[in-house]
């Protein structure tokens, strides 16, 4: 085949048998009620959609699961084992590890949701650009998510959150949009590659030489054409990523530099719990805390693993 | 073909700033399509001049990579550039000439003026949206109607372009319908904005013989009843008789011959359109091995000198080799030809494929 202009011409098209569904009793099957069905069908979905719900709950409305203030120490009774007041124990300040650990629920989920949603707007943004328009811009862009993209993760937090540290006293949100801000900097540029590989996967489909033959501009090329066309695989790495951050959080919290009192960090209680004596003295201390967030970080990946099931059975 | 059924021709929209010139819908002069490749540059069309009148179908034969395609892609303006580049010549339509319009006039031309219809019906619909969302999409953009209208307008254009129960199906997705029926819905968004001129490359490759009828016969019939200008690019010979009014065959960018549909079929007046002709199976040769035309088309990177088909050429001379190329030049009243050796092609073929003498057929090859 030496047409030259790179247009598919695919000299035997599909041809399906001859018959045709009926059509009217036969519901609306798209891609996405196909993926849905099959989702429905997967037992590790809805264990980890019940966990992940729980999670939400909990960093939602901490006070439906504990009634004790997490910022309540009592020296008095520090270090005690989980017991019929204290179920998961008391800490070496003497809070309360139950409340310790439904209250971190927020800020871990808070950084795995917001970095989420940031490095899936830049990614896609920055893909969808470079992949469609190609050129110097793609050359560009792509570049840049080079230079990022060569500092590991965890390197570039631990120095970025060593360099603007917050001021003393800085609440949750502010402190969780700094982290945030660190990951997606350095997070975009994994999502942004995918998303131009998808793209230009897309982009030589006749459907969108089709929709540009009969007049459709650019950014409705994009929108209606491309990117619902090419969203599938950021969707599945975008959810697996979720529980990574968190995971990064945690690790930064624990090296000190993450979030810090007065916020609540599953991370930080690790950290305070690891220290030399405790672990022996108050193994409860770092159990629980260690336990919630590698649950939170199974669930999203486990999510994560289902969801790309059900849109590619081929990766499976 | 009677004007008479809205009595000016297509329904043009009042502020429609296009009227063709003296019936002429598009005009295309002298042009040149190059694909700067890292093998090198590939001259996929050179100088291919050619006009369309108001409900006329254009046939553009050829074989795979002889431009047919590249020439579609150039009028429409969705030529990938780089590496296609258009490097010479005019695309007049309705007088204006379309390569000096910038990229926002050129999209208002395209679907409303000029729309396109691909090969595989398939892969021409968005899998992620139902095939009336898609129809209705082209209403509500650019014609600005309401989502309630579109729909409606997309239901009357399924069940015009004859696709049973529509309003059942308008929610349907591109691969619940058979090969077919998605052309009949690619067509049915191509006309949706009653466009004056429809490409239609190589709609019926795709789908098999009695659909290949069908499809043929609905494009004619749009084509009659709105009175559009038809271009119909195929490498299928078969398809084309009933449909065309004017033949144009291509090689390695080049228009070879040009003819109305009948004298084409009785007397071929370029070896090369002889030699596809010959390849037809026909009834009166049974037993017979088919005669083909031996050899591949020339990579466009490295045209050969001379006539580019000379090395296939049963009636290549030395100076088919050498001189250049022979111009497409009018070698009976509306038919034209490049070759130098047209009126022994001519004799030969009428000859030949006159049907009365069954037995010279062999001395082709």
């Amino acid at each position: 085949m030496t047409d030259p202009a790179g247009i598919a011409v695919s000299e035997f098209g599909t041809q399906p048998a001859g018959e045709e569904r009926s059509a009217g009793q036969d519901q609306v099957r798209s891609l996405w009620s196909d993926a849905w069905d099959s989702l429905r069908r997967n037992p590790l979905f809805w264990v980890s959609s019940a966990l992940i719900l729980v999670f939400l709950l909990m960093a939602a409305a901490p006070q439906l699961f504990t009634s004790a203030d997490p910022f309540y120490g009592d020296l008095a009774v520090a270090r005690q084992p989980p017991s019929a007041e204290h179920v998961f124990g008391t800490s070496s300040q003497g809070y309360d590890v139950y409340a310790r650990v439904v209250y971190g629920a927020r800020a871990s989920i808070m950084v795995g949701l917001l970095t989420t949603v940031g490095t899936v707007v830049v990614g896609s943004v920055v893909g969808l650009v470079s992949g469609f328009y190609g050129g110097w811009l793609d050359a560009l862009l792509s570049r840049i998510g080079e230079v990022f993209f060569a500092i590991p993760l965890l390197l570039a937090g631990i120095l970025a959150a060593y360099l603007f540290q917050p001021g003393p006293g800085s609440g949750l949100v502010s402190q969780v949009l700094r982290v945030v801000a660190v990951l997606v900097v350095f997070g975009w540029p994994s999502l942004a590659r995918l998303m131009r590989g998808s793209v230009l996967q897309v982009k030589p489909n006749d459907y969108v030489n089709a929709a540009r033959a009969l007049g459709a501009s650019a950014p409705r090329l994009i929108v209606r054409h491309i990117l619902p066309n090419a969203v599938a695989p950021m969707i599945v790495v975008a959810t697996i990523n979720l529980g990574t951050y968190i995971a990064v959080e945690a690790t930064l919290a624990f090296l000190g530099i993450g979030l810090r009192d007065p916020a609540i960090s599953w991370g930080n209680d690790i950290s305070i719990a690891s220290s030399i004596g405790l672990v022996r003295a108050a193994p409860h201390m770092l159990l629980f805390p260690s336990l919630f967030l590698s649950l939170t970080v199974l669930a999203f990946i486990m999510l994560g693993d289902a969801v790309r099931d059900a849109i590619d059975p081929k990766l499976r | 073909m009677s004007e008479t059924l809205q009595g000016a021709g297509r329904p043009v929209p009042a502020e429609s700033s296009w009227t063709p010139v003296d019936g002429r819908l598009l005009d295309v002069e002298d042009l040149f399509v190059e694909f700067r490749t890292r093998d090198g540059v590939a001259k996929a069309i050179n100088g291919v001049s050619f006009s369309l009148d108001e409900g006329e179908t254009l046939a553009v034969l050829g074989e795979s990579g002889s431009g047919k395609s590249v020439t579609a892609q150039a009028i429409m303006g969705i030529l990938d550039s780089p590496p296609g580049f258009i490097t010479g010549g005019r695309i007049r339509y309705c007088g204006t000439d379309l390569l000096g319009l910038t990229e926002k006039q050129r999209r208002e031309v395209r679907g409303p003026e000029i729309s396109m219809i691909f090969q595989d019906a398939l892969s021409s619909l968005n899998p992620v949206f139902p095939v009336g969302w898609q129809i209705a999409e082209m209403l509500r953009v650019h014609r600005g109607a309401n989502r309630s209208d579109a729909r409606e307008g997309a239901i009357r254009l399924m069940e015009r372009v004859n696709i049973p129960a529509a309003r059942q199906r308008v929610n349907a997705f591109p691969h619940q319908f058979s090969g077919g029926m998605r052309q009949r819905i690619m067509i049915a968004m191509a006309i949706a904005l009653d466009p004056a001129v429809l490409i239609a490359d190589e709609p019926t490759t795709a789908l098999d013989v009695t659909v290949q009828a069908q499809i043929m016969a609905l494009l004619a019939e749009l084509q009659e009843e709105r009175r559009m200008g038809l271009i119909l690019i195929t490498h299928d010979l078969g398809v084309v008789a009933d449909v065309a009014d004017r033949i144009a065959v291509m090689y390695a960018g080049r228009l070879v011959e040009t003819a109305d549909v009948h004298p084409i079929y009785a007397a071929p007046a370029h070896p090369y359109t002889k030699g596809l002709l010959a390849s037809i199976p026909r009834l009166d040769q049974k037993g017979q091995e088919l005669s083909a035309i031996g050899g591949l088309p020339p990579n466009l990177t490295r045209i050969p000198p001379g006539c580019p088909f000379n090395p296939r050429c049963p009636y290549a001379q030395d100076v088919c080799r050498h001189d250049p190329p022979p111009p497409l030049i009018e070698v009976r009243p509306g038919r034209r030809s490049a070759c130098h050796f047209t009126d022994r092609v001519l004799a030969d073929s009428e000859v030949e494929f006159d049907h009365t003498h069954p037995g010279a057929q062999e001395e082709g090859r």
